[in-house]
């Protein structure tokens, strides 16, 4: 199949064979990273802006790499230290990135929908590293490719996502990268912190609500577990984080009555000893090395396929190449 | 349409080649290979068998893709998919037969050696193909040719080997210019 889209918002209403796209491109990319020297020509020239317009490390830093592994020029703008302090509006900052060069936007903003809002507006490339609730479809993908490098085919299997659904843009993303591929996903939180809707029995399909953990984890096939936003606890969402832990926490217990082989995975940051023991985080289950890793290589994949997609107007495969294999250069 | 090579003849020429490369350099052990996708990693397979049979040595393989080296990423109108590289063998200190089926612009070559070097420090880097048909933008030329064709730059050279095309043959296909 032939990548299309021009940005990255949500996976919400991507086909199977997209997300297969990705996760075929990620695992290429995933062996340009364990070379000696991790870096390629395939972005050379390219500017790829991170505009990071709300705290993150991790993805801020994957991308990062991501870029400068395909060879393209990186600029990052955070929002304290930005003309964004003085009062300078979402529109005026990005058309200011792209009147500068920028290719391809990574935006992150605590506003959910802010991706959608600005790709209206430019003609760079967005693609979306986390807003608001709503969606962090990068995370997703990286999800599924850890999943699937665990797992095998994902056809029937079942995934445990276990604490704040309600606020978790990567509950979310999840739900919408690995359903397609196949996987059942059972979510599992406190009831304040669901949608009330899911609880009440509306999910979409290949999802299910399970309100105990206990049941939830027994016929996993592999877990997922949130971070919990501290904040919620101030909100009265929860009664304390001790409680929390022991009702809704992947505990040392927990993890070991899961079914052997059974992988573990956070997005990070993690909060160890609320919603994971730091025994389980860096146990012999724990994938979360794994998803570092794998996160670099699905936003490799995505640039690499934002950034070559309609570039020019040749066709990949010109009249000299072998028609057989079309996406090859004349020899 | 033309028949260029036919099963035998392809044959005969990776057997020819295959004692070409060890010829060239004496001691096999040095010699490693590396095919360049898709096709060329499947001659570079039957070059290591054919080595395998006449010397005794099993020379280490590797298969190159090289997507993102290739010098018009810019200029196509949709991703061309990148497969997987796998060499798990240190190039340092190895002489490197490169082995692609068809030899025409050089630029295919030019990416390959440009990825080739990421994963180290070869002592030479040689290269063997099955056609070579002319018509090179960059000075590059093979060590080992299976043939040389003469060809217009508007025809088509088909090479179909038996492991994914069920035949050994290449073909020409010649493209009339129109009035």
């Amino acid at each position: 199949m032939r990548w299309q889209r021009r940005h990255v918002l949500s996976t919400e209403d991507w086909s199977r064979d997209e997300i297969e796209l990705v996760l075929e491109q990620a695992t290429a990319m995933l062996e340009v990273l364990a070379r000696p020297i991790r870096r390629t020509p395939a972005l050379r020239g390219r500017t790829v802006v991170l505009f990071f317009a709300e705290a993150s490390t991790r993805t801020r830093m994957s991308f990062e790499l991501a870029a400068k592994s395909l060879s393209a020029d990186t600029s990052i703008i955070t929002a304290s230290g930005s003309s964004v302090e003085k009062g300078e509006t979402l529109y005026d900052t990005v058309r200011t990135l792209q009147a500068l060069g920028a290719e391809i936007i990574v935006l992150r903003h605590s506003a959910s929908g802010a991706p959608y809002f600005v790709a209206e507006r430019v003609s760079a490339s967005v693609i979306n590293a986390g807003d608001g609730w709503h969606a962090h479809p990068t995370q997703g993908l990286l999800d599924a490719l850890t999943l699937r490098g665990a797992l095998g085919d994902l056809d029937g299997k079942r995934v445990a996502i276990v604490g704040d659904i309600l606020h978790s843009r990567v509950a979310r993303s999840d739900v919408h990268t690995l359903v397609p591929l196949g996987a059942r996903v059972v979510l599992c939180g406190p009831p304040t912190l669901v949608p009330s809707a899911w609880r009440g029995g509306s999910v979409p399909d290949g999802v299910a609500y399970e309100p105990d953990v206990d049941r939830a984890l027994a016929d996993a096939d592999a877990v997922i577990a949130l971070r919990l936003q501290r904040e919620r606890q101030e909100a009265g969402l929860l009664p304390s984080l001790r409680e929390y832990r022991s009702t809704w926490g992947i505990t040392e217990e927990r993890a070991a009555r899961l079914r052997p082989g059974v992988p573990i995975l956070h997005p990070g940051p993690m909060n160890e000893g609320v919603e994971i023991d730091a025994s389980v985080a860096h146990g012999p289950r724990s994938l979360v090395e794994r998803q570092v890793t794998n996160g670099v290589a699905v936003r490799m994949a995505l640039l690499y396929l934002l950034a070559t997609a309609g570039a020019g107007t040749e066709q990949a495969g010109d009249a000299a190449a072998s028609p057989a294999s079309p996406a090859e250069v004349p020899a | 349409m033309s028949i260029l090579m036919g099963a035998d003849d392809v044959r005969r020429a990776i057997a020819r080649i295959a004692h070409e490369i060890v010829e060239r350099d004496g001691d096999p052990t040095r010699i490693a290979l590396v095919g360049i996708r898709s096709r060329g990693d499947l001659l570079a397979t039957r070059l290591r068998a054919a080595v395998l049979a006449n010397e005794g040595v099993q020379l280490p393989l590797g298969i190159l893709d090289i997507t993102l080296y290739r010098d018009d990423l810019t200029r196509v109108a949709s991703a061309p998919i990148v497969r997987t590289t796998e060499i798990g063998f240190p190039v340092d200190d190895r002489i490197v037969v490169l082995v692609d089926d068809v030899l025409f612009t050089g630029r295919t070559i030019r990416a390959a050696m440009d990825a080739l070097v990421d994963y180290g420090r070869p002592t030479a880097i040689r290269l063997a193909v099955l056609v070579d048909r002319g018509h090179r933008e960059l000075p590059i030329r093979a060590d080992h040719v299976g043939k040389n064709v003469p060809t217009q730059p508007r025809d088509d050279v088909r090479v179909h080997l038996r492991e994914v095309d069920g035949r050994d043959e290449v073909e020409l296909v010649t493209t009339e210019v129109p009035a």
